[in-house]
């Protein structure tokens, strides 16, 4: 199975295109959607067993060897980007059947979601930087339409600013790109490694460095380009937010991740220097935003921004430990948005509103929810054994083995700011007392939301616990990064 | 000939950053045409000018033009022709909900509407 790590991009690809012919028909579109992510995620977990056995997956398009030719790459990393993709979007897309409103879905809203997966498990797979480039426009083009989808007022003035900060950052990864090619020649990330290898990487790549980490960090949101994300995130419908949280972010720092560990890492004095103070700036930022607000949905958006800091400061650090934690953190931390936006959705939906001062007294009419959404929260602050904890526990040895005992103590701290946060939406939701009348709400509808919700925090539970059984996995991701010759080696081998 | 179109891409950028601050939102997306442009001018120049000949594999031409830096600015002004065309319509709708397309009255968050 030569093409097995293509599977997870075409399939939904091609389910998107069939859809597009069901417009009028809702329950045909919600069980091709459906068939078709469960088909990329048997592939998807296919090929990570292979990947396991057989090492990393390449492919070439049109059997142009591989420096020349556009090059897909499929590394443990990658694979499990890619499978976690297609299970978070699984469980929204179940939990979007009883939440979106028809009208959206008569709207192209199941085929925008599946050709936002194609985008992001391209992104995620590609081994060809300009590739990545396209792939990133695959999955914003599709993200546009998901964010105005519905024309509010509201949705109407945030997507525009939206778009316009990703057609801006865009052009700038374009102009990246082009200065990259002029200096190295080529487009192979794997041929870009050894020729930035063999001129040991001159001021000028890691001036390109930098353009790099300002484009992916204005769609990864890191310190000072974050600006965007909390009002525009806040615009769309929930099922959508949950999309965007749990994977938007996630694949622009999956492109400072790689690109950090597989290009520039002959002057890490400066770069990764760099990446570490923006990070913790990051972290900082975000626990401002956290604490500030009394709004469900923005709380939520700027744990977000916490977490991209956590993850990129693991990165910073280029040790086993660090890497690990940052992989290990990175697949938590888009499992865990997903289950928490899902549940703030189902909080939302049961009062009637997203301000927190009008909420309380929850538990007493809705235990379950209460009990599932301080589970996802203890596991999103990292209390032992879920698995926040075990990422974080990694990447804080990291950052003690590479003496950066500052940035490790604002990590743990933020771990303080972050439960805070989560646990302030459970004091005033779900303790006290019934401040204002509950909307009548369908029984029925309340547990088909609660249903995908369930089996996301179960999810992250199992991840948690099963760190043990996990961890083959992420030593086999992080070798890919902290040693790029592996990749190199199976990209360029023939 | 570099030379002049290092120019050229310099004053696209320059024009496209002052629409981009500019209030009304048609400039402004006028300015993101015309950043994306500069950027495939850019890519143009940087895979180096010039070559008598047509990249095509002929015994006895060396000096032919860089093929690969022609092919992603295909790409990347389609990209960039579809994205602007979503931002017009786009732009069209917020006018015709909003009844603005000043950009500093479409500014708050959630507590201001």
């Amino acid at each position: 199975m030569i093409n097995l790590l293509l599977f997870p991009i075409i399939i939904p690809f091609f389910f998107a295109m069939i859809l597009l012919f069901f417009k009028e028909q809702v329950v045909v579109q919600r069980v091709l959607t459906l068939i078709g992510l469960a088909l990329s995620l048997v592939a998807s977990f296919w090929l990570i067993a292979t990947v396991k056995t057989e090492g990393i997956q390449t492919v070439t398009l049109g059997s142009w060897p591989a420096p020349f030719g556009i090059t897909m790459v499929s590394d443990m990393f990658s694979a499990m980007l890619v499978t976690t993709t297609i299970i978070i979007t699984f469980f929204v897309v179940i939990y979007s059947f009883s939440s979106i409103g028809v009208e959206r879905e008569r709207f192209f809203y199941y085929p925008a979601i599946l050709f936002m997966i194609t985008g992001i498990n391209g992104a995620f797979t590609t081994g060809d930087i300009f590739n990545m480039f396209v792939f990133f426009e695959v999955l914003l083009i599709a993200s546009y339409l998901l964010i105005v989808l519905g024309g509010e007022k509201r949705q109407l003035r945030e997507s525009i600013k939206y778009i316009l900060v990703n057609v801006i950052s865009s052009a700038i990864f374009v102009i990246a790109v082009a200065y990259l090619y002029s200096i190295i020649g080529t487009l192979n990330m794997a041929d870009i490694s050894v020729k930035i290898a063999e001129i040991n990487q001159p001021g000028i790549i890691s001036v390109i460095a930098i353009l790099f980490l300002i484009v992916f960090g204005i769609k990864g949101a890191i310190f000072p380009l974050y600006f965007w994300l909390p009002n525009s995130y806040a615009a769309p419908p929930i099922p959508v937010l949950a999309l965007f949280g749990a994977l938007l972010t996630k694949v622009g720092v999956y492109a400072i991740t790689r690109t950090y560990t597989l290009f520039f890492v002959h002057d890490i004095g400066f770069t990764h220097q760099f990446l570490m103070v923006l990070s913790l700036l990051t972290i900082i930022a975000g626990c401002i935003g956290a604490l500030a607000y009394f709004d469900l949905k923005q709380i939520i958006i700027y744990n977000i921004i916490i977490a991209v800091g956590v993850i990129l400061f693991g990165v910073a650090q280029m040790n086993t430990s660090g890497l690990e934690g940052a992989v290990y953190y990175l697949i938590h931390d888009m499992l865990i948005k997903g289950a928490l936006f899902v549940l703030i959705g189902i909080i939302i939906y049961v009062t009637g509103t997203s301000n927190l001062r009008e909420m309380g007294g929850l538990i007493k009419t809705h235990g379950t929810l209460g009990w599932t959404y301080l589970i996802a929260a203890f596991g999103l602050a990292g209390i032992p054994p879920l698995s926040g904890f075990i990422g974080k526990v990694l990447i804080t040895k990291g950052a003690f083995e590479a003496d950066h005992v500052i940035g490790s103590i604002i990590i743990l701290a933020s771990s303080l700011v972050v439960l805070l946060s989560v646990i302030r939406i459970f004091i005033y939701a779900f303790w006290g007392t019934q401040k204002n009348e509950l909307p009548v709400r369908d029984q029925r509808t309340y547990r088909h939301m609660m249903f995908p919700a369930i089996m996301l925090v179960l999810i992250t539970v199992a991840y948690g616990v099963g760190a043990e059984w996990l961890m083959p996995y992420m030593t086999d991701a992080a070798d890919v990064l902290t040693d790029p010759s592996i990749y190199i080696n199976a990209v360029l081998k023939e | 000939m570099e030379f002049i179109l290092a120019i050229l891409i310099g004053i696209l950028f320059t024009a496209a950053v002052y629409l981009i601050l500019s209030r009304s939102l048609l400039k402004v997306i006028l300015g993101t045409g015309l950043l994306s442009h500069g950027a495939h001018l850019l890519i143009l120049t940087m895979g180096g000018l010039g070559g008598s000949a047509p990249p095509v594999l002929i015994d006895g031409v060396t000096d032919f033009a860089d093929p690969l830096p022609q092919a992603l600015i295909l790409t990347a002004i389609v990209i960039s022709f579809g994205v602007t065309a979503v931002m017009l319509v786009m732009a069209y709708r917020m006018y015709a909900v909003h009844q603005t397309d000043n950009m500093n009255e479409l500014r708050g968050n959630d507590e201001h509407d």
